[in-house]
């Protein structure tokens, strides 16, 4: 791997050229800014019931209207319960938070994926899956995994609530340009490797910061071949390496995962829109203000120990030893060996699991679930663990169940929930307790971050937690496909 | 926690008063502000939960409970302060609990945007300066510091220290253009414009249209 030189804050000059990026920014300019940003035009946003209700609350304080209101659309996915999602909620306070919400989308005339409607879910799986995203797009909403969207070719970035009110009031953002880095990937994953090792290898190589300042395009012969879903769960996680967004250039699998989505052209439209989006993919003789190669082949199945995304190994090499990290490293590092209770130099192969969860923006769509029900097929759950499986969407849950994943899971001892964010963020009733590990598919190990301040995340693919619950500690997944453990 | 005083606004120039400093590199709005606060509908009581599980488990000793910073306005952080989500609540939380300013060796993206949004510089300080600044604090708690904007210094009544600020955050700190909703909505005619010459709005895609 070569690793680019970084300059963050010093030079605001980009480089690039002709590449995805540049020409989505072009499209969407409004103005130049007397503050020296650039007003840019937000083609969709996204709302949820978190960052919405105080936006909704400046607009109100200033006495302005949703300038768009057929640009945004709104669900409800962080706080809603996964057992049982009868309202009014039991929680009171995830009660107000989606009431807000509802009078908020009614008052402005916004369209509102409810509980039921068939369309609810991770806002960053649905807008997906119903064809609101496409190609050559700027995408906003206020949740950092906004970056999923560039999966198909738009620009798409997370936004505070300060920048929701400026959206719903202009739908525009004040914005600097950011930087192009390719990370182009030669060679194919191996079995039993998915896209989330390949971005987990890719954070844990380039560190949580490289990328801040920067907007990421993923290319190369390993990405070319990648499923949209694949696509997706890498674009997510740009954000965990610091890059605001992250892209993919639109193809011929982008193209047919989006013909008859609802929200997707149809008839003569659809032609129209297929040329257009061929036209803004990055011209061969882009340039790049500078690129890192990765080849796909030489990644494993990759696992975090600590504390941030970064912290992360091969399953088949040890935890790290402070000395051998960068220094500006080491201090983190030993936090996270405190806190996750591991020692550099170990294993994290036969580490006991007390919770397994599968779901999130990240790893919550069907051919996440199908890759974690191989593995489920004809095992059981290890007992003391407990192992939930979270669809990303109520269309992903119909599809799932269609396909009768959820009775391979049920009889492999999973529970089979509801949709929504569940334990990724456990904003609900979705909690690790004490200092429970979890294997996550979800995105962040941050301490706290799964429901209890001294629980402890590891993050890894669908497969590898599926894996970890059947054996009930970590494990190399490869050992367990076409085998029977 | 001092939600009395006022928040931000207008034209900012300088930021005076005491500092405080968090040490350790990459601390994330989850740390800052942990999940379970965020379900609210606003953020007024989010002050009183900054950094709420590493100030129990430090049992007083944390710099946000420790008594000679109870009135700091300044905070001094080190490198990437701020990473990960993208929720405002983490600034808005640090802005309720009294913190006015930032300075640090560097800045999650977004968390910095987000402190401009709410008229809270983030300021950049060199390895070095950062160690003299630190020094002086640790002698002298009680010290009145002036962050100046415009000369791009931090000073007590003896020192003087080096601060960056890029020049498009600096002039939207001077001119008060940091509150960007005004400024905005003033581009009514060229937004109507842009969004017209979008393909996929004018031509191959009506959202308001219903789904087949």
């Amino acid at each position: 791997m070569k690793k680019a030189n970084l300059n963050f804050y010093i030079s605001s000059k980009t480089l690039s050229l002709n590449t995805l990026y540049d020409k989505i920014w072009s499209l969407h300019r409004v103005t130049e800014l007397p503050e020296g940003s650039t007003q840019l035009f937000v083609g969709l946003h996204l709302i949820h019931e978190v960052t919405s209700p105080q936006a909704f609350a400046a607009l109100d304080e200033k006495g302005l209207k949703v300038l768009c209101p057929e640009r945004t659309i709104a669900t409800v996915d962080h706080i809603v319960p996964t057992i049982t999602q009868s309202r009014p909620f039991s929680d009171p306070l995830a009660e107000e938070m989606l009431q807000t919400l509802e009078e908020n989308c009614k008052k402005h005339s916004i369209k509102f994926f409810k509980i039921g409607s068939g369309n609810q879910g991770i806002v960053h799986v649905i807008a997906p899956e119903t064809g609101l995203t496409q190609p050559g797009m700027t995408i906003a909403c206020g949740d950092s995994h906004t970056s999923t969207h560039g999966a198909f070719g738009s620009i798409a970035f997370g936004i505070g609530t300060s920048q929701v009110r400026d959206v719903l009031a202009s739908q525009t953002l004040a914005m600097k340009k950011l930087k192009v880095r390719r990370l182009w990937f030669d060679g194919k994953l191996n079995q039993g490797v998915f896209a989330k090792d390949l971005i987990l290898h890719v954070i844990q190589k380039l560190g949580v910061k490289d990328g801040v300042g920067y907007a990421y395009e993923f290319a190369g012969p390993a990405i070319d071949h990648f499923s949209m879903e694949e696509r997706m769960t890498i674009c997510n996680m740009a954000i965990e390496a610091g890059a605001r967004c992250g892209y993919v250039n639109p193809d011929q699998i982008t193209f047919d995962y989006l013909k008859n989505k609802a929200f997707a052209p149809k008839g003569n439209a659809w032609d129209e829109a297929i040329k257009w989006w061929k036209s803004i993919a990055s011209d061969k003789n882009a340039i790049f203000d500078d690129e890192v190669r990765f080849n796909a082949s030489e990644i494993a199945p990759t696992v975090t120990w600590g504390i941030t995304p970064g912290q992360a190994i091969a399953i088949d090499s040890l935890i790290p030893s402070p000395e051998s990290l960068e220094k500006s490293d080491q201090q983190i590092a030993l936090e996270a060996y405190k806190y996750m209770d591991l020692k550099p130099g170990s294993s994290l192969e036969g580490l006991n699991i007390n919770v397994c969860f599968i779901g999130s923006c990240t790893n919550g769509r069907i051919s996440d679930l199908q890759k974690a029900a191989e593995i489920a097929k004809d095992r059981h759950v290890a007992k003391g663990v407990k192992a939930f499986v979270v669809p990303g969407s109520e269309q992903v849950a119909k599809e799932a169940e269609k396909q009768g994943l959820h009775k391979i899971f049920l009889k492999a001892g999973f529970e089979w929930r509801k949709p929504g964010c569940s334990m990724c963020l456990a904003m609900n009733p979705d909690k690790l307790e004490n200092n429970q590990i979890s294997a996550s598919s979800s995105n962040r190990n941050f301490k706290g971050r799964q429901g209890s301040a001294n629980g402890r995340t590891l993050l890894m693919s669908p497969a590898m937690v599926a894996a970890a619950a059947v054996t009930g500690a970590v494990i190399d997944v490869r050992k367990l496909i076409n085998k029977k453990i | 926690m001092k939600q009395d005083t006022l928040f931000p606004q207008g034209s900012i120039h300088s930021v005076t008063g005491k500092c405080m400093y968090l040490s350790g590199n990459d601390i994330d709005t989850d740390r800052i502000i942990p999940a379970r606060f965020l379900k609210c509908v606003n953020f007024d009581t989010l002050g009183n939960h900054v950094f709420i599980d590493d100030r129990s488990e430090k049992k007083g000793m944390h710099p946000f409970d420790q008594n000679h910073n109870k009135t700091a306005n300044i905070l001094i952080v080190d490198k990437n302060f701020g990473c990960g989500s993208s929720r405002e609540h983490a600034p808005q939380a640090l802005m309720r609990w009294g913190i006015r300013a930032i300075i640090g060796k560097s800045f999650a993206e977004i968390f910095y945007g987000n402190c401009l949004t709410l008229g809270i510089p983030c300021v950049i300080i060199k390895e070095e300066d950062a160690s003299s600044l630190i020094n002086f604090l640790n002698k002298n708690h009680d010290s009145i510091f002036k962050l100046e904007l415009e000369k791009k210094m931090i000073t007590s009544k003896e020192h003087i220290w080096e601060i960056s600020i890029d020049n498009s955050s600096q002039r939207m700190f001077l001119s008060g253009g940091w509150d960007a909703t005004k400024s905005l909505i003033n581009q009514i005619e060229k937004i109507q414009t842009t969004k017209s010459n979008l393909p996929y709005i004018n031509s191959f895609q009506k959202l308001q249209e219903k789904p087949s």
